[in-house]
């Protein structure tokens, strides 16, 4: 099936099969291999991306329903090289070791501190439940988007 | 982990998926809604339908409104949307409490409250929701339209009274009573992840005494259910510490538990009678007057 998609700003028209995930798409036919692939079935939070503005499994996302929406990768949050305030704190706080969970998690958080930037430590708790790392700990990946959170209220979208 | 092949269609009106179910139900073909079950289980293997029928594109599909004693709430309606009061006051409040503690973030803003009806899951959060406070799913083949009560909609674990060619379009979930106080309980080993035994419950005080009592249970038994006996130990009754445990102690009989090989029986039978008395504490704190969730 015919797709036009626009990826992290910049337009897309491809030709999937209806049985192709959003997350294989992004990876194999755009080379956007920064989205990461572990259990496929919506658990380890690797896959998650942002569409219209939403975080998303890219593992149970079929790429032919984001047909005319907006994506964003991890590839996509830092627009010009530099890093976002939340890589940035993510840097700071040691909040990855072997970086494999860390799209997953910078996409989600991103969504969610623009949605709310008050979000408080609870839901950011229960909200990272859903995000995989076998590596870190969670406490700095918490304290980094605490911290975060101030360049989202300043208004603007700080991954621009 | 890959999806089995199949054929996509994007119908854009009920009854173009209407049409569609008629014609491909017989060989398979399955709505497609959030997809929060169904992929996975495509991925698994588990499912192999030759069509499916995304049904994202029609449009007013995600209504969510209330309507004199219900609130109607459309196909597309996502778990995400309730995250805030889609109704003022209590009934709002409760909604949102509980749309928390359904899976991940990211898969709540797909997943959809009736997609989690007509999946049928035993530890579904909406599934005890409608079985508590009563509600009624409309169904639509082309062959016109019924709503079935709660009570007759689930058959078993993932199984329901809707036929193959029929679409739930929405759910009407009942308003609680007036003054009425609720709480609910969850347990499970990480946010997110399936409950393992949950409970609703809710009441309002008149004179003192617990009426309209209502207490559901989820995740324990195949299908989620209103517990009459248990109900009907508290009706009447001054609430307080004892008489929730003294009620709650009866679902131990009461009920018939799922087991599986990390929960035997009895654990879920214990499990019964502590969520019980955990909702219910947290209705007795929302009682209006109190702060919380106080219709
Ligand atoms: C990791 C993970 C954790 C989860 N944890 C929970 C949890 O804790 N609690 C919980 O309740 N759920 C949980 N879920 C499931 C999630 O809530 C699903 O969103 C929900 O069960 C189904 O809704 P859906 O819209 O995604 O349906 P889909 O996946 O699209 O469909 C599910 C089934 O229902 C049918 N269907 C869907 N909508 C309709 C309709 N309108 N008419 C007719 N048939 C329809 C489909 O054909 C399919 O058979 C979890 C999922 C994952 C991946
Ligand atoms: S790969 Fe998508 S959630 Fe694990
Ligand atoms: S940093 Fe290695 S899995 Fe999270």
């Amino acid at each position: 099936m015919k797709i036009a998609l626009t990826v992290n700003g910049r337009p897309a028209a491809l030709d999937v099969a209806p049985r192709t995930t959003l997350a294989d798409c992004l990876r194999h036919a755009l080379g956007l291999t920064g989205t990461h692939l572990a259990c496929e079935h919506g658990v380890c939070g690797a896959c998650t991306v942002i569409v219209d503005g939403a975080a998303v499994r890219g593992c149970l996302t079929l790429a032919v329903q984001a047909d005319g929406a907006e994506v964003t990768t991890v590839e996509g949050l830092a627009g010009d090289g530099a890093l976002t305030p939340l890589q940035e704190a993510f840097r700071r706080h040691h909040a990855l070791q072997c970086g494999f969970c860390t799209a997953g998690i910078l996409t989600t958080l991103h969504a969610l501190l623009t949605e709310n930037p008050d979000v408080e430590a609870c839901e950011i708790r229960e909200v990272l439940s859903g995000n995989i790392c076998r590596c870190t700990g969670y406490i700095p990946i918490v304290e980094a988007a605490l911290e975060a959170r101030a360049a989202y209220r300043r208004g603007g979208d700080p991954a621009q | 982990m890959k999806a089995p092949p199949f054929t996509l269609h994007r119908p854009a009106t009920v009854d173009e998926a209407a049409g569609l179910l008629a014609a491909l139900a017989d060989e398979g073909a399955l709505v497609l809604a959030g997809g929060q079950s169904l992929v996975p289980m495509m991925a698994l293997r588990l499912a192999y339908p030759p069509d499916l029928i995304d049904i994202n594109g029609i449009a007013g599909l995600d209504r969510i409104e209330l309507s004199g004693d219900h609130l109607a709430i459309g196909a597309l309606a996502r778990h995400h949307d309730f995250r805030r009061s889609v109704v003022p006051g209590p009934f709002g409040a409760l909604l949102a409490r509980i749309s928390h503690e359904i899976a991940h973030y990211p898969i709540r803003t797909r997943g959809t409250f009736c997609g989690s009806l007509a999946h049928a899951d035993p530890a579904s959060e909406w599934c005890l929701t409608a079985a508590t406070l009563g509600a009624e799913m409309v169904l639509r083949s082309q062959a016109g339209e019924r709503a079935v009560p709660v009570a007759d909609w689930f058959e078993g674990a993932m199984a329901t009274v809707r036929e193959p060619e029929e679409l739930l379009v929405e759910v009407r979930l009942s308003r609680p009573a007036e003054g009425s106080a609720w709480g609910f309980y969850e347990f499970n080993r990480r946010a997110g992840d399936f409950a393992i035994g949950a409970a609703l419950a809710g009441y309002r005080l008149e004179g003192g005494a617990m009426r309209d009592v209502h207490v559901g249970i989820g995740a324990i038994e195949e299908v989620p259910r209103r517990l009459g006996e248990v109900e009907a130990a508290l009706e009447g009754q001054p609430p307080g510490p004892e008489a929730f445990r003294t009620a709650a102690r009866i679902a131990a009989g009461a009920v018939e538990p799922l087991e599986d090989f990390a929960t035997p029986a009895d654990y879920r039978r214990d499990l019964a009678v502590t969520a019980i008395e955990r909702a219910l504490a947290e209705a007795a704190l929302a009682q209006p007057g109190q702060r919380g969730m106080a219709a």
